[in-house]
């Protein structure tokens, strides 16, 4: 926050020693405004304080309050308090660390893949060439897209029996690829690094087009390759942006909900029950304690991992 | 030569991957216009020579489209007109107004982005139980009529407004509300603008708040909708794709005309400059 933000607020203060020196009546004229001020700065804000207060602040200690209390079997008896003990069975539980095993994994899956492919993608269209309006439409396209949509379409495509894309795999009339062990998890992250590249892309592009001119040429002519000047030049100051979209990549990842619910279900045999989807289940189950407590986990994760990676990566990121 | 061989290369390439990238949505297109015996005909059509709309007429009917889609716009305008208004304010307070703990507060506004909606769900879930909002449009709106995003990004905007002009205008006489609107919304409609769309984008989308919020096709949205229809038999599978063509369509025309909002929507932040 800079001096200038501030200003108002020191105006302010510059007239209270006015007011003291010129007596109480003036004194009392500028207590009045100020206290307007306030008044209009706190009815500004409340609106969205308000809705912050109930349904983010509130709901989150809440959720690390339901994780202490047990529900049971039977919706007839209440929950009982069990103190850190839930906290402590479902975050050691084989399930748990199932389910954040799947969760890594897809991350893995999903984020530098799709950085890689987005930036590959903008690289290609960073070109003042006839048609490119075209490509360029074409590519960010699927940020029209909802996961929804985009699942639903590739559960169609993939459908065992008449699944497009289970003919052109071969496997049309067997097994899906959705219920194989192996393959259901790879297939629902390349459902989603499809759909998140129009994002990348458009991120990316913006971003190269953000690159001064004068630096490439100022590297064309110290006899920098096209390669190089790349790996040189454009990569280090597209750094801010390839940090972001790992930032949010990691986290939009951490959350993935609606391509398991529409293309898996957590299925095969588990093999996609991510944290989201183990904490919806769990939740359907009325069983409110254990999905709390994997909220919590969720939400202490996130927060991890944005920490961990503004304090790490930061450092290391060129900010021209 | 080496430049000739690179820009039919770079051509090639492009050709390449815009094939791959816009397959899903072309496809897509190609099924809604074939019956599902055409569909499940080998090898497959990939041109629809005789296109049959009647798919989207179903949609319609046996999908209940129509009330998904008025769902889902009732429930996206609400939220994007209240978050755009929450948003204007909070940033004008935090940017021109003088009070206690202003600082503070807009810290508090900023911490909502550290909390991913998930973490939130269970007690939201019972919060909407608890005001009697379960299946009702309030319970799909209500949370989301604020945006931490929206006061971040107004505000950062709104500072880079000179300060002589809120000088001048409070010389002139004019009070906190008629400067909002007659000086600093005017002078940054196209951020306003960028974040309405943004709004708009992710409040369309959303799965799982509405999933668990509501269990009843009269508010349901159409992405929940498009569950539904995912569950049709295979003999309505051109019914299927018709369907989720119309549940994107809104946001494809919405890309088509603000392009460019909603490119700095998307990338606000991100990029320096």
């Amino acid at each position: 926050m800079s001096d200038a933000d501030l200003a108002p607020g020191t105006a302010a203060l510059g007239e209270v020693a006015a007011g003291a020196s010129e007596g109480a009546a003036s004194g009392h004229r500028w207590l009045g405004r100020t206290l307007r001020e306030a008044a209009v700065g706190y009815l500004f804000v409340l609106p969205a304080m308000a809705v912050f207060a109930v349904f983010v602040f509130y709901p989150l200690l809440r959720t690390f309050w339901l994780g202490l209390f047990r529900v049971a079997p039977y919706p007839t008896i209440p929950s009982k308090f069990v103190g850190l003990s839930q906290y402590r069975s479902v975050l050691t539980s084989h399930d748990f660390f199932a389910s954040l095993g799947d969760t890594v994994e897809f991350v893995l899956l999903t984020v530098p893949i799709g950085i890689v492919l987005g930036l590959a993608l903008a690289a290609m269209a960073d070109a003042r060439i006839r048609g490119i309006r075209f490509f360029r439409t074409i590519y960010s396209s699927t940020v029209a897209t909802s996961v929804a949509v985009v699942s639903v379409i590739f559960f169609t495509l993939l459908n065992p029996t008449v699944g497009l894309f289970s003919y052109w795999l071969g496997i049309e009339g067997g097994n899906g690829i959705l219920q194989s062990n192996t393959w259901a998890l790879p297939a629902v992250a390349t459902v989603t690094v499809w759909q998140n590249i129009g994002f990348t892309f458009i991120l990316m592009s913006a971003a190269l087009q953000a690159i001064p001119e004068e630096l490439l040429e100022a590297a064309r002519i110290d006899g920098a390759g096209g390669r190089s000047r790349f790996w040189r030049v454009t990569l280090p100051l597209l750094s801010p942006t390839v940090f972001f979209a790992a930032v949010v990549g990691i986290i939009a990842s951490f959350e993935a909900f609606g391509q398991i619910d529409l293309l898996t279900q957590g299925g095969p045999d588990n093999h996609t029950n991510v944290l989201v989807y183990y904490l919806y289940t769990s939740f359907q189950n009325n069983d409110f304690g254990k999905a709390s407590v994997l909220a919590a986990a969720l939400f202490v994760i996130l927060l991890a991992v944005t920490l961990v990676q503004f304090r790490f990566l930061e450092r290391r990121v060129f900010y021209g | 030569m080496a430049r000739h061989w690179g820009r039919a290369g770079r051509y090639a390439l492009l050709t390449v991957t815009a094939v791959v990238v816009g397959f899903p949505i072309y496809i897509t297109v190609v099924n809604s216009l074939l019956t599902p015996q055409q569909i499940a005909h080998r090898p497959p059509t990939l041109f629809p020579l005789h296109p049959q709309w009647g798919a989207f007429g179903q949609a319609f009917t046996s999908g209940h489209l129509g009330l998904y889609l008025r769902n889902s716009a009732v429930v996206t305008v609400a939220i994007t007109v209240a978050a755009l208004v929450t948003s204007v304010l909070a940033a004008y307070a935090f940017t021109f107004v003088a009070f206690p703990f202003r600082r503070a507060l807009f810290f508090v506004c900023l911490a909502t982005l550290m909390v991913p909606m998930e973490a939130t769900l269970i007690p939201n879930r019972q919060t909407i139980g608890a005001f009697g909002w379960y299946n009702t449009f309030p319970a799909l709106i209500v949370p989301f009529m604020a945006s931490g995003v929206g006061v971040f990004l107004l505000r950062q905007a709104f500072m880079q407004l000179p300060r002589e002009l809120h000088d001048a205008a409070t010389l002139d006489g004019y009070g906190h509300l008629r400067f909002l609107l007659r000086v600093v919304v005017p002078l940054n409609r196209p951020i306003i603008a960028a974040f309405g769309v943004y709004a708009f984008l992710t409040s369309w989308n959303q799965y799982l708040w509405p999933l668990i919020a509501t269990d009843s096709n009269n508010v349901r949205t159409v992405q929940i909708g498009l569950r539904q229809l995912e569950s049709l038999s295979i003999d309505q599978i051109n019914v299927i794709f018709a369907g989720t063509l119309l549940a994107a369509m809104p946001i494809f025309v919405l890309l088509l005309a603000f392009q460019k909002q909603l490119v700095r929507g998307l990338t606000a932040g991100a990029v320096k400059g």
